[in-house]
């Protein structure tokens, strides 16, 4: 089964963090990526650029307008996501824990609908 | 890429036979199973234009023998250079002899066992001896076997690759287990080819139409342990249950990909040959073997399959079936199928009741299955606005996105009809929610241990 794993995060408060502590909780999240590689859970995952530089698109009456920014105004921000394929939601929720932003911040782990189903 | 369908079935055949011939001339089954797989790639590339050899499985070993003696004596080349010590000369000889038919004739499918029971090994996950066994016994590529899952290349080639790791380091060798391990071992490669199936039968209302079928397979490897172990009645049962699913699938989508309820479903579009086979294997099977969980289920499948109509169902029947199955093997999957059976028999009420007994139970708290046959079990009582509110906390459990799109449906019309009438009534839509493999919650796979219940 695939989770989706909602990496936030306070963008002004990362920035404001010491260089030292930015390497090493990307150095956390990097060793966790190559452990999930080597189970064969990974199914795939990037950072995000900064929400600012988001582009929100409505369309209403058929006239589309597009703001800059993020969907919804908010101190925390989607700001990177992984795919895991694994066999519970209680492992994708491990996984999750164990994230530097999880201590830090918070993770969102939302499972992904399958194409695949059963008649009842 | 394709192969033409006839060289694609005979390699699948012959893929488990020749592993098995390498990996009892040289050992090393991690790097035999890897040379075995180039062998059959390049079959795959060059019998099309040269035509089949006279001896195929005479080539595939011995170009897999060939790949595999140049990869050990290459490793073993590198660890010199590294250790600069002189280690064990490469297992086996290194013949490069062309390999007669004679060889190996009696070995081959007495293999086919050793090798599920190998790729089968407990210390296994369950996804792991699955995708394994779709490798090793099946014959399916690594970019196959990641298609069937959904998932990329890469991803499943590391969990091959580590599923060959752990077999490595539990020491296992390519024997059968002993006699005081086999039944329990059978147990868990039976358990695997019903994964399997459940996870391509799950997948035939997808939209991918590349997917390898995986009903197929599962059902041409439980046909090969049943010639080896004729006499096995749960190995009966189980093939017997497969044929009666796979049955129903001509009856199971509308053109678009809804899924048809089992009630729902026009029954002269289940294929006949199936079944008449189905039903042969578990009358069979209940009458000369011990009772077990797959019979079970195959002879709950059975009676579906002979109803004409749903409303001619034996629903009493199948809950005596469903009250034996609980007692061999108990899980709260079980008892929310035996709920249908009850809310069929004693009325929706008494079903009630028995949900109540699973909401405690954290496997089942919180599962669309509970929350679908509850909401059922209210719309045969005839309360729709609380069984359309059922059917929509189901939608939102389930993870699924046909199974989701079917309850959101059918909560909109119970909501609509509730709307205007209010009135009781209620026909027997939705009845059997689970039938078939849903026993264990096929539509969860291998992918959700905690519902995977009763086998």
């Amino acid at each position: 089964m695939k989770y989706l794993l909602m990496i936030y995060q306070n963008p002004v408060a990362w920035q404001g963090m010491p260089e030292s502590e930015k390497k090493a909780a990307m150095s956390e999240a990097g060793a966790i990526v190559d452990e999930l590689i080597a189970s064969g859970e990974w199914v795939g995952g990037e950072a995000l650029a900064d929400p600012s530089t988001a582009a929100s698109v409505r369309v209403r009456g058929g006239v589309p307008t597009v703001t800059d920014g993020p969907y919804a105004e908010a101190k925390e921000q989607v700001v990177g996501y992984c795919i895991v394929d694994c066999e519970s939601r209680d492992r994708a929720v491990e996984i999750a824990t164990r994230w530097p932003d999880a201590r830090l911040w918070g993770m969102e782990v939302r499972p992904i609908l399958s194409p695949d189903g059963v008649e009842m | 890429m394709t192969v033409d369908p006839g060289i694609e079935r005979l390699l699948r055949d012959l893929a488990p036979q020749v592993l098995g011939a390498v990996v009892r001339r040289y050992g090393h089954f991690d790097a035999a199973e890897d040379a075995v797989q180039e062998a059959l790639l390049a079959a795959a590339t060059q019998w099309p234009a040269q035509g089949v050899p006279d001896h195929p499985k005479g080539w595939l070993i011995t170009v897999a023998s060939r790949r595999l003696t140049d990869q050990l004596r290459s490793d073993e080349a590198r660890r010199r250079r590294e250790a600069a010590v002189t280690l064990a000369e490469p297992a086996g000889p290194a013949s490069h002899a062309f390999v007669t038919q004679d060889d190996e004739r009696a070995s081959g499918r007495d293999d086919t066992l050793t090798l599920l029971f190998l790729c089968c090994h407990p210390d296994l996950t369950p996804p792991s001896q699955l995708a394994l066994t779709l490798r090793a016994v099946a014959g399916l590529s690594t970019a196959e076997i990641a298609g069937a899952f959904l998932v990329p290349e890469p991803t499943m080639a590391q969990r091959i690759s580590r599923a060959k790791q752990r077999i490595a380091a539990t020491g296992a060798r390519f024997t059968m287990p002993p006699a005081g391990e086999w039944a329990g071992r059978l147990q868990v490669v039976l358990h695997v080819l019903y994964l399997m199936f459940n996870e391509g039968y799950a997948a035939t209302s997808g939209e991918q139409t590349s997917r390898p079928e995986l009903t197929a397979e599962a059902i041409r490897l439980t046909r090969a342990v049943r010639r080896l172990l004729p006499g096995d009645g749960e190995v009966a049962g189980l093939l017997a249950l497969m044929l009666l699913t796979e049955a129903r699938r001509p009856a199971r989508c509308t053109p678009d990909g809804a899924l048809v309820p089992l009630a729902e479903q026009d029954r002269t579009r289940w294929n006949r040959g199936q079944i008449t086979e189905g039903l042969a294997l578990v009358t069979g099977a209940l009458t000369t073997a011990p009772l077990g969980a797959y019979q079970l289920q195959a002879a709950i499948a059975a009676v579906h399959a002979e109803a004409a109509t749903a409303a001619g169902t034996d629903w009493q029947q199948i809950l005596g079936l469903y009250n034996l199955l609980e007692r061999v093997t108990p899980s709260p999957v079980v008892t929310l199928n035996r709920a249908v059976a009850v809310a069929m028999v004693d009325g929706p009420q008494a079903a009630l009741g028995l949900l109540a007994s699973l909401e405690s139970d954290e496997r089942m708290a919180g599962h669309h299955r509970l929350a679908a046959v509850r909401a059922h079990c209210y719309e045969l009582a005839g309360d729709r606005a609380a069984s359309a509110a059922g059917y929509r906390d189901a939608a939102r459990a389930a993870t699924s996105l046909p199974e989701r799109r079917y309850l959101e449906a059918h909560a909109a019309e119970l909501a609509g009809t509730a709307a205007r009438d209010g009135g009781a009534g209620a026909g027997t839509r939705g009845a059997g929610a689970g039938a078939g493999t849903g026993e264990a919650g096929a539509g969860a796979g291998t992918r959700d241990a905690g519902a995977t219940g009763s086998a």
